[in-house]
């Protein structure tokens, strides 16, 4: 093949990669772009953090259409994910001190980190799935509840804070173990003020990441959380989630609402954009500071 | 040797493939140094960490034999208790990487027991005096541990290991991470602290054995082939194997 | 002589039993922390299997294969979403391995050297965040933005684009197989009404967010081969593109591989952006044109309109056959990553 045509296959191959990228692009533009037009008008309408929804109603000649704003959805979100956080996170470290501190390739710690990647590629429909089948045999007065939809959430969230808060601790030098150990500092404190300190900036991405998931999760809350737009009413009693708010909203035929779910679209794209960027901040910050230690 | 502080009977450990120190008998004396020379590979390194039950946390790692601080078996106490009693220093300082200057050497105070704001504030400032390390950090203790030099971070490293209030202290080659000038200055302290220490101190250099340690045990093939005042070891060596090793021979 | 020690008489030592019981306690902990993660797994298997008995005796192995949903029967086969979800996932990383691949090939290999590194990074950070939008935001804006260009756009032309060759190529074929000209024929992939909300539109929201899955691990492949590879590749007188493709892509492809498996898994479970544009039809779908229904918008479309104990039961196996779906993917590209990352293991054997 002579060097010309060898050349010109370089750059095709390279162009034709390059396109490729702005490809993936597009559809990130798209939706950015498309929450951005349609949400604006709601988001920035006075109430829009403090209101219930506004009753349905399309433009007429004479009639002036609210928006009202997404309260119950947003306090059902922090109530909900707040709930699975307090489950999930406690779990999902523990897993990952055992794996860790004392599992070290044991089989039975290989099962726990086999499990948790298991248990990671669960659909969240089946969490939810899960859950409401749980809940329905065991306490059919509470199936539709907040409790619900916090465990379907810790369900999805376990295994990202286990693997995350794994990998952080993997990444403290073994020196600082045997350092804690030849002063005679006990496993347990060791491990807690030593070891977790070390490693926090790692746990913490792995929470603001499991965070973030499940705040945008639709689907399991369905089935679990069902949604209530009267606003948080206990964790015994159905809840309202912005994600579901947007799945109730845009299938609506009403415009006001529709511009509502477009509003809390962007809500949500900030959030969950918000809390990956944080994690990623914090993730970078942590690379900083062990580089400095032996 | 007057009298004997720390001795160990018939010790021999392994890493789970064949033994790495086989049988070994040693006294140590008080308010001394000794130094444990030896080719790497001759098992010095898991003597030492025998000596203070490190050798224990590592997987498939087996002991036997006795190990008497004060005429007392330390492998019928429990191991936190005798690391207390028992400072170590590693080969790479390790300074707690997110901690400050200050609360690296009040880790062990903090950590065990619980102490008084002036008990800590003065454990810790006659630590670092006894470290050498005071006048150098004195004007930033609460900046990060990492911020340290090499040298310096060994020294923490001692001074935090001092803050413990450890009756021994063990060395595993202190200096083979340092240069010249940060081990000089290492030596110095050790050459201080072993009259108030019972020094035990892991090197591969064999100069630096001569310096500072009043005993010198060789080790080959995880066994003790001699020990003797570092003296007669180096001038007139009673084996043929320590003979060869001090002479330059092989190791 | 030892020199006093002023603080000695300071220190307060725990006793040895209390710190013996602070491990314990604190090992304990742990260990039911770390038995939970297997014990949640362990109980999803078990609540689904035991809820799905009654649909289990009811229809048996044979559910799989019934192509029927009819509640004023009673007859509910899951043909029809086992067929949508294997197919949209199946199309969806046809679109989205090309994509992601050729992205990473791009910020890994091929990009210009005047292309700021601080840049590319940055590029693949954006793709990663593609993968932290929420489901429901794909759909809803699948819905209103893809949907809608699908309809008026995409659809016709794919269509007449379809028919056009088919004219052109029909004479041929037909000399050589006359069944085969009148199979295809009848079996175009474009028939049926253009409603937008259908298979391809699925499968096309599916592989956009599949993209960021494929192209982050493929990305890591490529950057875990060793320099020296592509080196010695370039050091024969070989173009970026002939390292890439005779060194590189070799030498990561069980890496890639894993990274497809890994966002099939992802696809086959996504359930919010479908159930918003696949049109939910419970019908087997016999065009890419039809509406249809994947497992995963079955449970959630069906699961509130439920009329019986028996429906209940048959959702709750759809959703067993999800979990054995996904969990058996998720597996595969778990051994086959695992494989990559385990040093030594990297090499295309």
């Amino acid at each position: 093949m002579g060097a010309r045509i060898r050349h010109g296959v370089n750059l095709t191959a390279t162009v034709l990669a390059a396109l490729t990228l702005v490809v993936v692009l597009i559809p990130l533009a798209s939706i950015l772009v498309t929450a951005f037009q349609r949400g604006e008008a709601a988001l920035t309408s006075p109430g829009f953090f403090t209101e219930s929804p506004a009753n349905p109603c399309s433009p007429r000649a004479g009639t002036v259409c609210h928006y009202g704003g997404i309260a119950p959805a947003l306090d059902g979100t922090l109530a909900l994910v707040g709930l699975a956080a307090l489950i999930s996170v406690p779990i999902g470290l523990a897993a990952a001190i055992f794996v860790v501190e004392y599992g070290r390739d044991r089989p039975s710690a290989r099962l726990i980190t086999a499990s948790a990647d298991v248990l990671s590629g669960v659909p969240s429909i089946v969490a939810g799935l899960f859950i409401y089948t749980y809940m329905a045999a065991n306490y059919p007065q509470i199936v539709f509840s907040a409790l619900s939809g916090s465990l379907a959430l810790s369900v999805l969230m376990i295994p990202i804070v286990t693997r995350t808060a794994e990998e952080a601790l993997r990444t403290v030098p073994n020196s600082q173990r045997e350092a804690a150990e030849a002063l005679g500092i006990t496993k347990w404190k060791a491990t807690l003020r030593i070891t977790l300190g070390a490693a926090l900036p790692g746990i913490v991405t792995g929470v603001l990441l499991s965070v973030a998931r499940a705040a945008g999760e639709a689907a399991p809350l369905l089935l679990t959380a069902f949604g209530n737009n009267l606003g948080f009413q206990g964790f015994t009693q159905p809840s309202d989630a912005i994600p579901l708010l947007v799945y109730d909203f845009a299938t609506s035929p009403y415009q006001n609402w529709i511009a509502l779910a477009w509003g809390a679209a962007l809500t949500l794209i900030v959030i969950v954009l918000g809390l990956s960027i944080l994690s990623r901040l914090v993730l970078a910050r942590m690379a900083r500071r062990l580089r400095g230690s032996a | 040797m007057d009298a004997t502080k720390m001795a160990a009977v018939g010790l021999s450990a392994s890493y789970g493939r064949g033994p790495a120190i086989t049988d070994i008998n040693l006294e140590f004396g008080p308010n001394s140094a000794t130094a444990i020379i030896g080719p790497s590979g001759c098992g010095k390194s898991t003597f030492i960490r025998c000596l203070n039950r490190m050798h224990e946390t590592a997987p498939r790692a087996t002991v036997t034999g006795k190990v008497f601080l004060d005429g007392e078996d330390i492998y019928e106490q429990d191991p936190t208790a005798v690391r207390r009693r028992i400072g170590m220093v590693f080969q790479r300082p390790n300074p707690f990487a997110t901690m400050t200057i200050f609360d690296n050497v009040a880790a062990a105070l903090r950590f065990n027991g619980r102490h008084s704001r002036e008990e800590t504030d003065k454990i810790v400032y006659e630590s670092l005096q006894a470290a050498a390390l005071w006048e150098e950090v004195k004007d930033h203790l609460f900046a990060g541990a990492t911020s340290l030099s090499g040298g310096q971070q060994q020294r923490l490293c001692i001074a935090r290991a001092l803050a413990a209030q450890p009756e021994v202290l063990l060395m595993d080659e202190p200096c083979s991470a340092l240069d010249p000038i940060s081990t000089a200055k290492v030596e110095d302290l050790i050459f201080t602290l072993k009259r108030t220490y019972t020094v035990i101190i892991v090197t591969h250099n064999m100069q630096q054995a001569a310096r500072v340690a009043d005993r010198t045990a060789f080790f080959y093939l995880g066994k003790l082939i001699e020990v003797n005042d570092t003296k007669e070891i180096f001038e007139r060596p009673k084996e043929k194997l320590t003979e060869g090793y001090v002479s330059g021979r092989f190791g | 002589m030892r020199l006093a020690n002023p603080f000695r008489t300071l220190l307060r030592r725990p006793s040895q039993g209390r710190r013996r019981w602070g491990d314990l306690a604190f090992r304990g902990i742990v260990t039911i922390g770390a038995g939970a993660v297997v014990g949640v797994l362990v109980a999803i298997l078990w609540i689904l299997w035991t809820g799905s008995s009654q649909s289990r005796a009811a229809f048996g192995l044979g559910i799989v294969t019934n192509p029927t949903w009819d509640i004023t029967t009673n007859v509910f086969g899951l043909l029809p979403m086992i067929d949508g979800t294997l197919l949209t996932s199946a199309i969806a990383l046809v679109l989205a391995v090309p994509i992601a691949l050729g992205s990473s090939i791009f910020l890994t290999q091929l990009a210009p050297k005047a292309l700021p590194s601080a840049l590319k990074a940055a590029l693949a950070q954006v793709v990663d965040l593609l993968a932290a939008i929420p489901s429901i935001v794909y759909g809803f804006w699948g819905l209103f933005v893809l949907v809608p260009y699908m309809r008026t756009t995409v659809d016709p032309g794919l269509r007449s684009a379809y028919d056009r060759l088919g004219n052109l190529v029909a004479p041929t074929v037909h000399a050589v197989s006359p069944g085969a000209s009148a199979w295809a024929g009848t079996h175009s992939p474009f028939t049926g009404t253009i409603i937008g909300e259908d298979v391809l539109s699925a499968s096309i929201v599916l592989a956009i967010m599949v993209i960021p899955t494929v192209a982050a691990i493929s990305r890591d492949a490529l950057a875990a081969v060793p320099i020296p590879q592509r080196e010695a590749a370039l050091a024969l007188g070989a173009t970026n593109w002939e390292a890439t493709r005779r060194a590189v892509l070799p030498y990561a492809r069980s890496g890639i591989f894993g990274a497809s498996i890994l966002g099939l898994g992802r696809a086959l479970g996504e359930t919010m952006a479908v159930t918003l544009v696949i049109g939910n039809g419970l019908a087997p779908p016999t065009s890419l044109f039809n509406s249809g229904s994947t497992l995963a918008s079955l449970i959630a479309t069906q699961f509130s309109e439920s009329t019986g104990p028996l429906e209940y039961s048959v959702i709750i196996e759809a959703g067993l056959i999800l979990l054995l779906i996904t969990l058996g993917v998720n597996i595969v590209a778990r051994a086959i990553l695992w494989r990559f990352q385990s040093p030594g293991g990297a090499g295309g054997d």
